[in-house]
C-alpha cells in the first residue's frame, strides 16, 4: 500500500467543536494584559492614557481571575487547548485552584502597586514605558500560573523576565545599572537551566504537557533520568525563587529601582519560582521530591536563616525588605520539603500572604521615604509623631511579615510548624520559629528607630514631607487584605487545602486535560 | 550521530561555563551565548536525529512520505534562539552602559548597588 492511500483518522487528534465561552476565561488573565500592553506600546506618546488604561486592564484581570477561581473551586481544574490540536499535541492552558489563587493574588498586588504609582511615575518614566512593561510582566506572570505546558511555562518565564529587565533599569541610575547587570545575567542563567531541563524532559518523555507528564512520570517510578530532571528543576526554579545558595542576585538588585518596581518584584517574581517548584516537584516528580526532601529541607532552613540574618545587618529599608523576601521563600520551601497536605497548604498560604505583605512592606518603605526623606535607618526618625496613620499601617505590616498574631503570616506558619512536627522534622519547625523571631527583631528595630525615635542627637529635625493619598490608599487596602487573612483565615485555608490536594492527587488535573482518558 | 552531538554539547557547556566564571562582563556574556547555544544543540539532539528530510506534507496527503526530521525540537529551538538573541542584545547594551557609567567591566569593582563600607544599622538612639 502506498503512503498516499493511508487514511488518517483526524478526529482523535483534532478538536472539531468551537471553544466555549467559559473556556475563554482560562486565558483571559493573559490575553487582557498582553493585548493592552501591546496597545500601550503603540500609543507610547500619548502618556496621559497609560496609567488609566493600565488600571482598567488590571481591574479587569482581577475580575477574570475571581470568576476563574470560583469556577475552578466549583467544577475542578479547567483546561483549554489552542490551535485545534488535542493535548498532548496542542498547547494547553490548565488552571487548578493553585494557579487561579496565585494569579488572583498577583493581579490584586499589581493593581495596588499600579494605583500607588500614579503620582510617582513621572513623564519620563511613562515615556520610557513603565506601564507597557508592567502589563507585559503581568501577562508573563499570569501565563506562568495558568499554563499547562512545560515549554510554554519557559516562554512565560522569559516574557516576565525581559519585562522585569525593562522595569528594573527604568531611570538609568548608576546603582540600577549595576544591580540590573547582576540580575539579568544570573536570571538568564537560571532560565537557561530551566530550558536544559525541559530539553531533557522532552528527550525522556516525548511530551511537554504537564498532565501527560504527571501520568507518565508516575508510571516510570524512581529511575535515574527523572532524578536528574527533578534536581535540575530544583536548581533552576530555586534560582528564580532566590533559595539559599543561589539567592545573591536578589539583594543586589531589588533595592535599586523605584519602590513600586521593588514592590512588584518582591511580591510577585520569586513566587513564580515557588509556584513552578510546586508544579514540577510536587505534581510531576512526586517520587523524586520525596527522595530530595532532605536536600530541600536544609536549603529551606539555610534560606530562612540567611534571609533573616541578612535583614538584621541592613540599614536600608528596601534592603531589609529584600532579605525578608528571601527568608519567606525559605518558609515556602519548607512546605515543599514536607510534601504533606498540611505542609503544602501552609506553603501555598504563605506564598499568597507573602505576595501581599512583602509588596506592602516595600510600598511602606516608599511612604516612609516620602515622609522622612530617606530609606536609611541612620537618618529616619520621628515618623510616629509625623504620621500616626503610617505608624498603624507599619505596625500591622510588621506583624504580618514577622508572622505574629493579627497579621496574615501567623496561620501559614502555624500550619507549617504543625506539619513539620507531625513529620518529625523538628529542624524545620525550629528554623521557621527562629526566622520569625529574627524578622521580629529586624522589623522591631525599624519601628524603634524610624517611628519611635524622636529626632537624632546633634542633627536638625527633618521636615515632614507630603505623602500622596494614592500611596496611603494602596497600602491601606493591602493592610485590610492582610488583616482579613489574619483574622478570618478559614476561607483562605479552604482554597489552599484544595490547591494542595489537587497537587498531590493530580487525577482531576489530568482528567481536565484528557477527558476521554487521553493519548497514553 | 547522537553520541558525537552529545560530546559537542558537552564541549559547548564546558566552554560556556568556563567563560561565565570570569570576572569580566564581556567574557561572561560570551559564556552566556555559548551556554545558550549548547542548550539549543541539546534540545536538537534530544529530539533524535532521524533524517535530513524536511517534515513537509505533500498536497492531498495526510502524512509525510517516508522518514522525516522531527519538527518539534526545531520549533522549540527557534523559540529559544529568538528569546536568547533578544536577551543577548539587551545584555550587550546593558554591559556597555554599565561600562560607561561605572567605568569598569570587572564585576569585583561593581559595588555601587552594594557598597563595601555599608556599615551596620545604628545600635542605639
Amino acid at each position: 500500500m502506498a503512503a498516499t492511500d493511508v487514511m488518517v483518522d483526524k478526529t482523535a487528534a483534532m478538536i472539531a467543536a468551537p471553544v466555549t465561552a467559559a473556556d475563554w476565561l482560562v486565558i483571559a488573565p493573559v490575553l487582557l494584559p498582553i493585548m493592552f500592553g501591546a496597545l500601550l506600546v503603540m500609543i507610547r506618546h500619548s502618556i496621559r492614557w497609560h496609567a488609566l488604561i493600565a488600571l482598567g486592564v488590571l481591574a479587569a484581570m482581577i475580575g477574570a481571575n475571581v470568576l476563574l477561581l470560583m469556577r475552578v473551586l466549583e467544577v475542578g481544574p479547567v483546561s483549554m487547548t489552542m490551535g485545534s490540536w488535542l493535548p498532548p499535541f496542542g498547547i494547553s492552558f490548565t488552571v487548578d485552584a493553585l494557579g487561579a489563587a496565585f494569579s488572583l493574588t498577583a493581579s490584586v498586588v499589581a493593581l495596588l502597586c499600579c494605583a500607588s504609582s500614579v503620582r510617582d511615575i513621572d513623564a519620563a518614566g511613562r515615556r520610557y514605558g513603565f506601564y507597557p512593561f508592567l502589563l507585559l510582566m503581568m501577562a508573563g506572570v499570569s501565563g506562568a500560573f495558568l499554563t499547562g505546558d512545560m515549554f510554554n511555562l519557559y516562554v512565560w518565564f522569559e516574557v516576565f523576565l525581559i519585562s522585569s529587565f525593562g522595569l528594573l533599569i527604568l531611570g538609568s541610575e548608576k546603582p540600577q545599572i549595576d544591580g540590573a547587570t547582576k540580575y539579568a545575567v544570573l536570571n538568564l542563567v537560571g532560565t537557561t537551566l530551566f530550558l536544559i531541563a525541559t530539553g531533557y524532559l522532552y528527550g525522556t518523555f516525548g511530551t511537554l504537557n504537564m498532565a501527560d507528564l504527571a501520568v507518565k512520570a508516575g508510571q516510570m517510578g524512581e529511575v535515574a533520568p527523572l532524578m536528574t530532571l527533578a534536581s535540575l528543576y530544583l536548581l533552576a526554579f530555586g534560582m528564580k525563587a532566590a533559595a539559599f545558595p543561589v539567592n545573591f542576585w536578589l539583594p543586589a538588585s531589588y533595592h535599586t529601582p523605584p519602590v513600586i518596581t521593588g514592590a512588584l518584584f518582591g511580591g510577585l517574581l520569586t513566587k513564580v519560582g515557588v509556584y513552578a517548584l510546586l508544579r514540577t516537584l510536587v505534581m510531576i516528580f512526586a517520587v523524586e521530591r520525596a527522595v530530595l526532601s532532605g536536600v530541600i529541607g536544609w536549603v529551606a532552613v539555610a534560606t530562612m536563616l540567611v534571609g533573616a540574618l541578612g535583614a538584621l545587618a541592613q540599614s536600608d529599608i528596601r534592603r531589609i525588605s529584600g532579605f525578608l523576601v528571601i527568608s519567606g521563600v525559605g518558609i515556602m520551601l519548607a512546605g515543599i520539603a514536607l510534601g504533606s497536605v498540611g505542609g503544602l497548604s501552609g506553603a501555598i498560604f504563605y506564598a499568597l500572604h507573602s505576595m501581599l505583605a512583602l509588596s506592602a512592606l516595600y510600598l511602606l518603605g516608599g511612604l516612609m521615604r516620602q515622609k522622612g526623606g530617606s530609606f536609611s535607618l541612620h537618618t529616619l526618625s520621628g515618623l510616629y509623631l509625623a504620621s500616626p496613620l503610617m505608624t498603624a499601617l507599619a505596625f500591622i505590616i510588621a506583624l504580618a511579615v514577622a508572622g505574629l498574631p493579627l497579621g496574615s503570616g501567623l496561620w501559614p506558619k502555624v500550619m507549617l510548624v504543625r506539619a513539620s512536627l507531625e513529620a518529625g522534622a523538628w529542624p524545620l519547625a525550629l528554623a521557621i520559629l527562629a526566622s520569625g523571631f529574627l524578622a521580629t527583631i529586624a522589623l522591631g528595630r525599624v519601628f524603634i528607630l524610624a517611628f519611635w525615635r524622636n529626632g537624632i542627637a546633634g542633627q536638625p529635625r527633618l521636615e515632614a514631607g507630603k505623602v500622596s493619598l494614592t500611596g496611603y490608599g494602596a497600602v491601606s487596602v493591602l493592610v485590610i487584605a492582610i488583616l482579613a487573612m489574619g483574622l478570618a483565615p478559614e476561607p483562605f485555608i479552604r482554597v489552599t487545602t484544595a490547591a494542595a490536594t489537587g497537587l498531590l492527587d493530580s487525577s482531576a488535573y489530568v482528567h481536565a486535560v484528557f477527558p476521554a482518558g487521553g493519548v497514553q | 550521530m547522537e553520541p558525537a552531538f552529545a560530546v559537542l554539547v558537552g564541549l559547548f557547556f564546558a566552554g560556556g561555563i568556563y567563560l561565565m566564571l570570569s570576572r569580566h562582563i564581556i567574557r561572561i556574556l560570551l559564556g552566556v551565548v555559548l551556554f545558550g547555544n549548547a542548550v539549543n544543540l541539546l534540545i536538537f539532539t534530544n529530539g533524535r536525529i532521524l533524517r535530513e528530510v524536511p517534515p513537509v506534507i505533500g498536497e492531498g496527503l495526510d502524512m509525510p512520505v517516508g522518514l522525516v526530521a522531527n519538527p518539534l525540537p526545531q520549533a522549540l529551538i527557534l523559540t529559544a534562539i529568538v528569546i536568547s538573541f533578544s536577551f543577548f542584545a539587551f545584555l550587550l547594551v546593558l554591559a556597555y552602559r554599565a561600562y560607561q557609567e561605572i567605568g569598569t567591566d570587572d564585576t569585583d569593582g561593581m559595588r555601587i548597588a552594594e557598597p563595601v563600607d555599608d556599615g551596620l544599622p545604628p545600635m542605639g538612639y
